[in-house]
């Protein structure tokens, strides 16, 4: 008998979209206007930018309609796998979970945080150079993760 | 005061000058003709024989040599005389593809040097005079033109190169500099620099000779003002044998074409007919008194217009204006010449798509030069550092490919401004060309 304990059905991704924005003044603003248009809501978003051109990050439930009404709308974009994880709000809520990544050696590339209407309750979404064996540390310290599929679930609408 | 290099030759009658070219012309037709393939072949489906050219009225009868033709002879075969016989070789700016690579025998470099040293003359140079040489040296031809017609006139040469503005103006403080010879920006540079540091008063210049790019009459004005000098155009190129092909006399009004040497022809660049002084079409040279590298009826891609109205300065040689335009998409930055083409080939090399746009700009007299490239999906990462990194390759591979910095932007797919359906590749916002 092989032990299935490891493998694409058990890991919980988040499916972020990355979307190339050029750097001048109202360019986040046609982004946010093309998924008002088309009544998408985001979950979570951030900004990373460089000199001349940014990376706009957007956590959405339904990844398909919006990556579809991105590239017709014209823009550059892509999905990337990151974790999703919960974890108390309160002081040093996110200090416990770096300090896991940080002792099992896991480079962290970036990270963002969002809320839910969950009481008590926030968001972080990692992007690590290792995500399997940073499932793994958290899952086992019981740091619950929330993939694609249950993102909607915590929103409650 | 008029004072000429070479007075017997600059000051010539009308009818002399015409005498030297008919039996230049001649000469050097017979001598490519025996001597050069590809010359002879051209001649050949052209239906003209060196028996048929007796003069300059004959001149429209020889086929025109492009850029093209020198492409497709390179490296060796354009050349007239032996390798044995040729002392130098000059080279300008670009691809391979585009590289333009001039041979010269101590005759061609000496005839060269007399043309700088006319133009130094001109500008009031004297074996007196201290020239400071910041032209780019080596394969560059600004360099090298210029020292060597210093070295003609006598009088002391310094070989500066370009850059190092400090040492620069030291050099120009210390050693009481009078004639400085490089690029117009970088001589408005050197003066803001200059003024900057509150050394006008230090230094010892008289004035400028400015040639290898397009420059206004404002900026000739700038210049002449922080400096305190009186700033001279200079023409040339590396096929025709460098700077000093003309040069511009205490007038100040078009640059004298040195006539004992090459013959000057206005055309239409579409219809390649000879048009009649006065009129603005493109400059087609023959460099006739050449030994090396002579080129018949060799178009500039320059468009300008020509005069033999007489000068204040006394020269007897036709005067062209600064050229008012170019007859194809070549673009100078910094005196580098840079074709849209190069940077197309830089941006496919690296993965990106041909979607994207030139700008050129000059701010404070110094150009500046964008490359707008459009974001393609293959190209796009998440992670900001690769993009980056792509983004400095780039401008590394663009750096090497024209030999000047070129800012890298990154644009939005679609966001360059297509008309017709065409992308407008080149803005140029710099409104060189006048009149």
């Amino acid at each position: 008998m092989i032990a299935h304990t490891k493998g694409g059905n058990t890991m919980e991704y988040t499916q972020q979209i990355s979307v190339f924005l050029e750097n001048r003044p109202g360019t986040l603003a046609e982004l946010t206007d093309v998924l008002w248009k088309n009544n998408i809501d985001m979950r979570a978003m951030c900004v990373a930018d460089a000199m001349d051109f940014g990376i706009a990050r957007i956590i959405v439930d339904d990844v398909y309609e919006t990556m579809t009404v991105l590239k017709d709308a014209g823009y550059v974009c892509q999905i990337t796998k990151v974790l999703t994880v919960e974890m108390a709000d309160e002081p040093g809520g996110l200090s416990k979970i770096l300090a896991l990544l940080g002792s099992a050696g896991i480079n962290l590339e970036y990270t963002y945080a969002f809320l839910s209407r969950k009481k008590d309750t926030a968001y972080l979404v990692l992007k690590v150079a290792e995500p399997e064996k940073a499932e793994a540390v958290l899952r086992a310290e019981h740091i619950r993760l929330i993939g694609q599929e249950t993102l909607q679930g915590i929103f409650g609408d | 005061m008029p004072n000429y290099f070479s007075p017997e030759k600059e000051t010539a009658s009308r009818e002399q000058i015409r005498a030297w070219q008919d039996a230049g012309l001649r000469d050097c037709v017979r001598r490519v003709y025996d001597n050069v393939p590809y010359y002879r072949k051209k001649m050949e489906e052209a239906g003209v024989a060196p028996e048929d050219i007796g003069g300059l009225e004959d001149l429209h009868k020889l086929p025109f040599l492009t850029k093209d033709d020198l492409r497709e002879a390179y490296p060796y075969g354009l050349m007239a005389r032996p390798l044995t016989d040729c002392v130098r070789i000059q080279s300008t700016s670009g691809t391979t593809g585009r590289r333009v690579v001039a041979f010269y025998t101590q005759h061609d470099v000496d005839l060269w040097d007399e043309c700088c040293a006319r133009a130094i003359v001109a500008a009031g140079g004297t074996p007196d005079d201290v020239v400071h040489v910041s032209y780019g040296y080596g394969l560059f031809t600004g360099g090298p033109g210029l020292n060597g017609g210093s070295h003609k006139l006598g009088s002391l040469t310094l070989p500066m190169s370009s850059g190092n503005t400090d040492r620069q103006i030291q050099f120009m403080t210390d050693l009481g500099s009078t004639i400085l010879c490089c690029t117009p920006s970088y001589a408005a540079y050197l003066a803001e620099s200059i003024n900057e540091r509150g050394l006008r008063d230090k230094i010892h210049l008289k004035a400028g000779i400015f040639g290898a790019e397009a420059w206004t009459e404002e900026m000739r004005r700038d210049i002449e003002n922080a400096l305190g000098i009186k700033a001279y155009d200079i023409y040339g190129l590396t096929e025709i044998s460098g700077p000093g092909v003309a040069f511009e006399c205490s007038e100040q009004s078009g640059m004298h074409i040195n006539e004992d040497y090459f013959i000057a022809e206005v055309i239409d660049p579409k219809t390649g007919e000879v048009l009649p002084e006065g009129e603005k079409g493109e400059l087609v040279f023959t460099s006739f008194a050449k030994e090396a590298f002579p080129l018949l009826r060799y178009r500039t891609k320059d468009i300008c217009i020509l005069s033999r109205e007489r000068c204040s300065c006394g020269r007897t040689f036709v005067k062209m204006t600064k050229p008012l335009g170019r007859s194809d998409d070549m673009l100078i930055v910094k005196g580098v010449n840079v074709f849209p083409s190069q940077i197309e080939t830089v941006l496919l090399n690296h993965g990106y798509a041909a979607n994207y746009q030139i700008i050129v700009d000059r701010q404070k007299n110094s150009d500046s030069i964008e490359v707008r490239v459009e974001m393609t999906p293959e190209m796009f990462s998440d992670e900001l550092s690769k993009i980056t990194a792509r983004e400095k390759e780039l401008v590394a591979a663009l750096k090497s490919m024209l030999g000047i910095y070129a800012n890298v932007r990154l644009v939005e797919p679609k966001s360059i401004v297509r008309s017709e359906g065409k992308a407008v590749r080149v803005i140029d916002k710099r409104n060189l060309y006048q009149g």
